[in-house]
């Protein structure tokens, strides 16, 4: 058994006047210790309302959430706000895109780090302060003893995500969830952060969850690939596999899209057309089938079922792409 | 060669920091542009890449005179532009356009595409009567791909990528030879940026265009570029055709930043090499002396690095302002490990004022 494992998760939102949206609609998946798993989509398809979700952090009104969510033998929606708390934060802890705004702005850095490890380590206040300044270190802040005293907009963001990791780690969580941590960041500091949660996975076995956009930080770093399409999973594979041999329209039609560094000028790319905005209801067939060329008959009517290979490689299609077809 | 349709000499674009309530005292200067020479050949795309608040955007305001230039000159078509009256510049603007990265902020809500569009040709005198407006606006939204009946809609209508397609043909309908696009695609989803990719190409061979392409995307860069200009701290590091620019970068700079950009094939980044730079850029503010790059350079050398300013100089076909270019590229010179200085981001120091406490306890962590 995984670690975490998602099973059929759905989440509705319904708001008295407003259109129900079924922001995630059944998506499964699961990560192990030491274990990198992405989710990769484009803007809405339910990769942070996933996260949420998983994390109780959903507002109660208006959210339903179905499907479950096993966490090594504990079911996590079903936990109540209290349990769910003291499992957040110990167990399981969150990185935000936005480091801003999920520090505490009026709270000097040292003492966000130190209360973790006082609450959820159970550490006495001159231990706290010491390993805190280890973590800081740990995550490349320079002269970290210092640094504890600041607060954070006195911090460059690529420091305060630093910062913030170093709050997610406090506590040796046995799972991280990363919601876009670098897309606020330069490149050259994308660089370090990507750098220095490898080195976290790797030193302490923690189990990533890495939700992104960027099918280059995924190609990096991530042991098991979920591409998520209007709220489902619609093509899941091992790293090599997924970019070798991409069996979803969707997934080649992203690839195929994509500038890449080490292609020239003149070479032509391939769009997707239309714009997640033409999407059919999955209860009346393949979501992406109004933008998809390889669209038969078969694509309409019915939501097409997750087609699994022996290799571990599925894809969410009755008429995926030939493995050949793929350059 | 022809003459460049654009040539900029040594541009400055400082903008005071100012403390005090009634009176305003300069307490110094953000050095946003601080000597940059370049030349956008015509019918070419020039690409301007670099990291966030190097000064890309300044400079490409300060080309079209949208912000004021502090020093240096700017030549569109022969013409000095820095000291043009307003009212010739007024002239001048319907051949230079601009397309921003957020087409929604960029585009008057309350306004049909149709209105957008006229208000343009209207302001410079395009177009004799209505029918020959109306003539021109449908040749360019078939030029842009969007359909007849967008003219009736409101922005928040569209997708990003229409709104994008909206932004491009406003600037379109004006007949402009140079089109400044400052983050053009960056806004819009991966699947979406491809189409505006090729639609700016399209429109370049068509109608023989200039670009100067502004973004933060190397790879972006790459794959519409003729010539790219690198900048770090608000002055040009490295230019080339694009192409070599990829093959053979020569400023540690130009090389640090080509190796953070993720590729999406797993066998390309199992192999490549990373120059993880240390810290992060310096202050626009206070910028570093000697090579502004020194502070994080992995190649910095005891002498020259730190007090001797480095200029743009012909390595072999590339522009390069690095002391040690060749012994670097000839791997005469190795890299070392760089110590992290803290950089301060703006407005740093004081402590809150304003206390308030997070919305729910807790909801900090
Ligand atoms: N509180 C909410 N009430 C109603 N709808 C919501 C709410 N939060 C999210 N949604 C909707 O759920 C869908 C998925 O949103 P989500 O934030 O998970 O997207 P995402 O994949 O993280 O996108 P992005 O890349 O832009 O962060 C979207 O259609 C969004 O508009
Ligand atoms: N109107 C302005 N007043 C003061 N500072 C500015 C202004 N516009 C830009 N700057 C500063 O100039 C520097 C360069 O900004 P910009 O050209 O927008 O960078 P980029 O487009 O490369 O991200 C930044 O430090 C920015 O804060
Ligand atoms: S001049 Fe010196 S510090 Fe600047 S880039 Fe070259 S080697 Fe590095
Ligand atoms: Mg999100
Ligand atoms: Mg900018």
């Amino acid at each position: 058994m995984a670690l975490l494992d998602v099973e059929d998760l759905s989440v509705t939102f319904r708001r008295r006047g407003q259109r129900t949206v079924h922001a995630v609609d059944g998506v499964s998946f699961s990560v192990d210790a030491g274990e990198v798993v992405a989710l990769v989509g484009e803007s809405g398809c339910g990769k942070s309302v996933t996260s949420l979700a998983l994390m109780g952090l959903l507002p109660r009104r208006g959210a339903q959430v179905g499907g479950s969510a096993n966490f090594d033998g504990t079911e996590l929606l079903a936990l109540d706000q209290r349990s769910m708390r003291d499992i957040r934060g110990k167990d399981v802890a969150m990185i935000f895109q936005d480091p801003l705004s999920s520090l505490n702005p009026v709270i000097p850095i040292g003492i966000q780090v130190t209360e973790v490890l006082v609450r959820h380590r159970g550490m006495s206040g001159d231990a706290a302060r010491k390993e805190a300044a280890n973590l800081l270190d740990r995550v490349g802040i320079p002269d970290p003893r210092r640094r504890l005293k600041e607060y954070p907009h006195q911090l460059s963001g690529g420091m305060r995500q630093r910062a913030l990791i170093a709050i997610a780690v406090a506590c040796q969580p046995r799972l991280l969830i990363a919601d876009e941590p670098t897309t606020a960041l330069d490149v050259t500091i994308q660089a370090q952060i990507l750098e220095l949660l490898k080195e976290l996975v790797r030193d302490s076995n923690t189990a990533l969850i890495m939700i992104t956009h960027d099918l280059g930080v995924v190609a990096g770093m991530c042991d098991m690939i979920n591409v998520l399409y209007a709220g489902r999973v619609v093509e899941s594979a091992r790293r090599k596999e997924l970019f070798a041999a991409p069996r979803h329209p969707y997934t080649v039609g992203l690839l195929r899209s994509i500038p890449r560094l080490d292609v020239g000028r003149g070479e032509k790319l391939t769009p997707i057309r239309g714009s997640v905005r033409d999407v059919l209801p999955w209860s009346e067939g393949c979501a992406f089938a109004p933008r998809c060329d390889r669209r038969i008959d078969a694509s309409i009517g019915e939501p097409p079922p997750m087609v699994p290979t022996h290799t571990g490689h599925s894809y969410r299609c009755v008429n995926p792409v030939p493995v050949e077809e793929k350059a | 060669m022809s003459q460049p349709l654009v040539e900029v000499r040594d541009l400055k674009v400082h903008f005071p920091i100012t403390t005090g309530v009634i009176f305003d005292r300069v307490v110094g200067h953000v050095k946003a542009v601080d000597g940059v020479d370049l030349a956008v050949p015509r019918g070419k795309t020039y690409g301007l890449v670099g990291e966030s608040g190097c000064g890309k955007s300044t400079l490409g305001r300060a080309i079209l005179r949208l912000t004021e230039p502090t020093a240096g000159s700017v030549r569109f078509d022969g013409v000095e532009l820095t000291k043009l009256p307003p009212a010739k510049m007024r002239g001048m603007r319907r051949r230079m356009q601009m397309i921003f990265q957020d087409p929604m902020s960029s585009l008057d809500p309350r306004q049909n595409v149709e209105s957008i569009l006229v208000e343009g040709l209207q302001a410079h005198g395009i177009g004799a009567d209505r029918n020959e407006r109306r003539k021109i606006i449908s040749k360019t939204l078939d030029a842009v791909g969007l359909p007849k009946w967008a003219l009736s809609r409101y922005p928040h209508e569209f997708s990003g990528g229409q709104r994008q397609r909206i932004g491009i043909a406003r600037a379109l309908v004006l007949g402009p030879e140079l089109i400044v696009a400052d983050e053009p695609v960056s806004a819009l989803d991966v699947s979406i940026q491809a189409q505006v990719i090729n639609l700016l190409d399209e429109l370049q061979d068509e109608l023989g265009l200039t670009y100067l392409v502004i973004a933060h995307d190397l790879a972006v860069v790459r794959h519409i570029s003729d010539v790219v200009g690198v900048m770090y701290l608000g002055a040009l590091v490295e230019e080339a055709p694009s192409d070599r620019l990829y093959r053979e970068p020569l400023h540690p700079y130009t090389r640090a930043l080509m190796s953070a950009v993720p590729v999406p094939d797993p066998e390309v980044e199992d192999r490549r090499e990373r120059i993880l730079l240390a810290g992060d850029l310096p202050s626009p503010a206070n910028p570093p002396p000697g090579c502004r790059f020194h502070t994080r350079c992995p190649w910095a050398q005891p002498t020259r690095c730190a007090d001797e300013r480095p200029v743009l100089r012909d390595v072999g076909g590339t522009r390069v302002a690095c002391h040690w270019a060749e012994q670097i590229n000839s791997g005469e010179l190795r890299r070392h490990e760089v110590r992290v200085e803290l950089i301060r981001p703006e407005g740093e120091g004081e402590t809150p004022g304003v206390v308030s406490a997070p919305s729910e306890p807790g909801s900090y962590v």
